[in-house]
């Protein structure tokens, strides 16, 4: 155990605090992941790029800061910022999903073309990936892709496309080979929202608010060259930044953060003369979920030592998208609690707390549970890959399935 | 920057695994705990090889010197194997009282010993967390007098290290005038527990500090115990996925259903981040005192409640083999039982977490 970074690294802590003291100020104030940044976001994002406090590694060329991947700095820069309270760079889909899978499997011209605008701001991408009758079995969407002169000609529909109305382009898997297997028919193509025969449709949640879409392509055309990776090859094209999703959704200081607003809140709250801390239920469960926050905290420190080795990280890492959702949603719903009747406020009601954040994360966070490979996903991932557990045994062919599912369906409920 | 165990603690874990899966094997592990049970002296004598005994002893009284997470390596060892062996009180908990609050006499006269695996003396400090059924030690005028239970690695102590009501710790010979002892039986076969009667027995009180070395104790014992939890949640986790990789039912093993995977998972998922917690906890009791308390109290909190989950789960997985004594997967889910309730169960230790943050109301 050695949980000092050494003297390069605590230099390099003492340079990001005094950027941030000196520069703070000009950060924009709350960041709405679900619009396009603003002017103040776009600067923001500039400066950042210009000091490698974002976009670090990703070469100069191509619009980054050039920096050597180092993955102690780049824990030291989200830690300063997080204990700061200041927004680090933008952390759009495009950035956090598309530049990573063109810097790994674009062409040299497609990594010219979109990276730089994509990393400043001024180019805004959404998913298209999941389809109504395609969710955690995402191989098997079905928005296809016919070749006619020299470009693809898209039909179908998707789901989810958080930013869709604010994007200008669009990442998407469509079925291009439909001969093949499903895997294997898969293609990943990029075009812009403004293509004819895009229509978007807000998607509104639980939560009262449209943070994603139903996107519909009717006859959109869209040039051959426009497609990342070899026809056929979109599936796994796709994976490559469904690891990056995954790496996003598990961020330590956030939980962290959270549970010290909690814990400001419960002091706050009050219950007639006694704060909601005062209470020894709300107190203990607070305990108990501080314990949970620095399990993951900790976890976080072994799976980042561990990738310092080059090693991939385990079941440290496996678990993390399942355990950090489900901790969220825990802490949210503690303030909920803390609150009594006051936690149903909502819709900018007289007295609501905090905007209605609490009950919002609470909703949004059991959308995030879902998305992004469900927590029942997770766990045949955690089972199968981590533990070596037998898969779930395939099923026959479509044709002789309906049948013999009925069958087994009944033979297990009489058993 | 390094985040996790070092060479050398991976080379000890390592061979103590090896150590105990050659001389205490399950059948073993039965035989101390069946009938009238028994510390496997066999396993000590093995772990003394290994210099075990005087690991937490300072070097210049023939230790090892080593730190609480080394200790820690070693308690998650022997909660995988569910070891029957009172490594904890004497070896852990004594050592670092004698070589934090003991006098050079004291010192002197134990330490060495403690290092060469002799005496074996038996820590009763559970009143510093809570009291139960009135039990309360008082010191007066250079007697002892009062009642201690849950007094930890009971069986064939040589001494008995006792806190008073104001946190100060005294040795009682086993032989003292005055001193009773009565063995309680609890669920866990492979531990032993007592309780001491005190009558104006004159002890021998290592240095009065305010109840800091008292305190220091409960961290320790905290951890030690949180680590054994871990190792053996570790060995039902793995219990439960061979036998659902065997077990045949519906003409395929049951850990190709959904259900049974997913309670797999669900384990592996809640216990894989405890790890982290105890090896830091561990760590700051060495390194950053000042977070060890908080540490602790969070490593031996979570590690309660995430194992009481694995083993009541493991068991289920097993189905009805794992409910009957054949399997033996009982000695690790009442190992695990033990670890929760001693030195504070995960609310009484919430409650102290809390108070260390100023959550509470200032009286």
């Amino acid at each position: 155990m050695d949980l000092e970074y050494g003297a390069e690294y605590d230099a390099f802590r003492e340079e990001v605090r005094q950027f941030l003291e000196a520069h703070g100020h000009r950060a924009p104030a709350g960041q709405d992941r679900a619009a396009r940044p603003s002017a103040d976001a776009v600067k923001w994002q500039a400066l950042l790029i210009e000091h490698g406090y974002t976009a670090r590694t990703i070469p100069s060329e191509y619009g980054g800061y050039g920096a050597e991947p180092d993955i102690l700095k780049s824990r030291i820069i989200a830690e300063e910022f997080s204990r700061a309270g200041i927004p680090g760079g933008l952390a759009n889909q495009g950035i956090s999903m598309l530049v990573p899978t063109l810097l790994e499997l674009g062409t040299e011209e497609q990594k010219r073309r979109w990276i730089e605008p994509t990393l400043k701001g001024e180019i805004v991408w959404c998913q298209g990936y999941s389809e109504p009758g395609a969710g955690s079995d995402l191989a098997a969407l079905k928005t296809s892709a016919r070749v006619e002169g020299g470009e693809f000609v898209i039909n179908g529909q998707k789901i989810w496309t958080s930013t869709a109305k604010q994007a200008d382009m669009i990442f998407c898997l469509v079925r291009t080979e439909h001969e093949a297997p499903k895997h294997g028919g898969i293609s990943y193509l990029i075009f812009s929202m403004d293509t004819p025969g895009i229509e978007v449709r807000p998607l509104k949640t639980m939560t009262g608010h449209a943070e994603f879409n139903e996107t519909f392509f009717t006859e959109v055309r869209v040039p051959v060259d426009q497609i990342v990776g070899e026809r056929g090859q979109g599936w796994f094209v796709a994976n490559a930044t469904l690891g990056h999703e995954r790496s996003m959704l598990g961020d330590p200081d956030a939980l962290e953060n959270r549970l010290q607003a909690l814990v400001n809140l419960m002091r706050e709250e009050r219950v007639g003369k006694d704060r909601a801390i005062d209470s020894p239920v709300l107190r203990d469960r607070l305990a108990a979920l501080q314990a949970e926050v620095a399990a993951m905290k900790y976890n976080g420190m072994r799976i980042l030592s561990n990738s310092l080795r080059g090693d991939p990280g385990g079941m440290a890492k496996l678990i993390v998208k399942l355990q950090s959702c489900e901790l969220a949603h825990q802490i949210s719903a503690l303030a909920i609690d803390a609150m009594g009747e006051i936690g149903i406020l909502y819709h900018g009601s007289p007295r609501e707390r905090a905007r209605g954040a609490w009950q919002r994360n609470y909703m949004f966070q059991l959308g995030l549970i879902i998305g992004g490979g469900t927590a029942q996903i997770q766990r045949n991932i955690i089972a199968e890959r981590g533990l070596g557990m037998p898969r779930e045994p395939r099923l026959p062919k479509p044709a002789a399935v309906e049948r013999s599912a009925v069958a087994d369906g009944r033979k297990q409920e009489t058993a | 920057m390094h985040f996790g165990l070092s060479e050398d603690q991976r080379m000890l874990r390592d061979s103590v695994a090896r150590s105990l899966s050659d001389n205490c094997p399950l059948d073993h592990v039965r035989e101390c705990a069946e009938g009238e049970p028994v510390f496997s002296d066999k396993t000590m004598s093995a772990l003394g090889e290994l210099g075990l005994p005087g690991m937490m002893v300072p070097e210049e009284h023939g230790g090892l010197g080593m730190s609480l997470l080394d200790a820690a390596v070693v308690a998650e060892q022997l909660g995988y194997a569910a070891a029957p062996v009172p490594f904890l009180a004497t070896n852990v908990l004594a050592a670092l009282a004698l070589t934090h609050a003991g006098s050079r006499e004291q010192q002197a006269d134990w330490l060495p010993r403690i290092a060469r695996g002799e005496p074996r003396i038996s820590v009763a400090i559970a009143e510093t967390v809570e009291a139960r059924d009135g039990a309360v030690v008082a010191a007066h005028g250079g007697g002892l007098s009062g009642t201690s239970l849950f007094a930890l690695d009971f069986r064939g102590a040589d001494a008995f290290l006792v806190a008073d009501g104001a946190g100060r710790l005294h040795l009682v010979p086993t032989d003292a005038a005055g001193l009773e002892t009565v063995a309680l039986t609890t669920i866990d076969r492979t531990r032993s527990v007592g309780e001491v009667h005190l009558q104006g027995v004159a002890a021998e009180p290592l240095m009065a500090d305010g109840g800091v070395a008292a305190a220091r104790l409960r961290c320790a014992g905290r951890i030690i115990l949180a680590a054994d939890s871990l190792g053996a949640g570790e060995a039902m986790i793995e219990k439960a996925i061979d036998y659902a990789g065997q077990r045949e039912q519906f003409g395929r093993v049951i850990g190709s259903f959904q259900a049974v995977k997913h309670m797999c998972a669900e384990m592996a998922a809640r216990h894989e981040p405890c790890r982290a917690l105890v090896w830091y906890a561990a760590h700051a009791f060495d390194a950053a005192p000042d977070e060890a308390r908080l540490a602790a109290c969070h490593a031996k909190s979570h590690t309660g409640e995430v194992h009481r989950f694995v083993a009541r789960t493991s068991t289920e997985v097993h189905g009805g083999m794992g409910f009957t004594d054949l399997l033996g997967l009982h000695y690790w889910f009442k190992r695990i039982g033990f670890d929760r309730q001693v030195l504070g169960g995960p609310e009484a230790v919430r409650a102290e977490a809390a108070t260390l943050q100023g959550w509470t109301r200032a009286a």
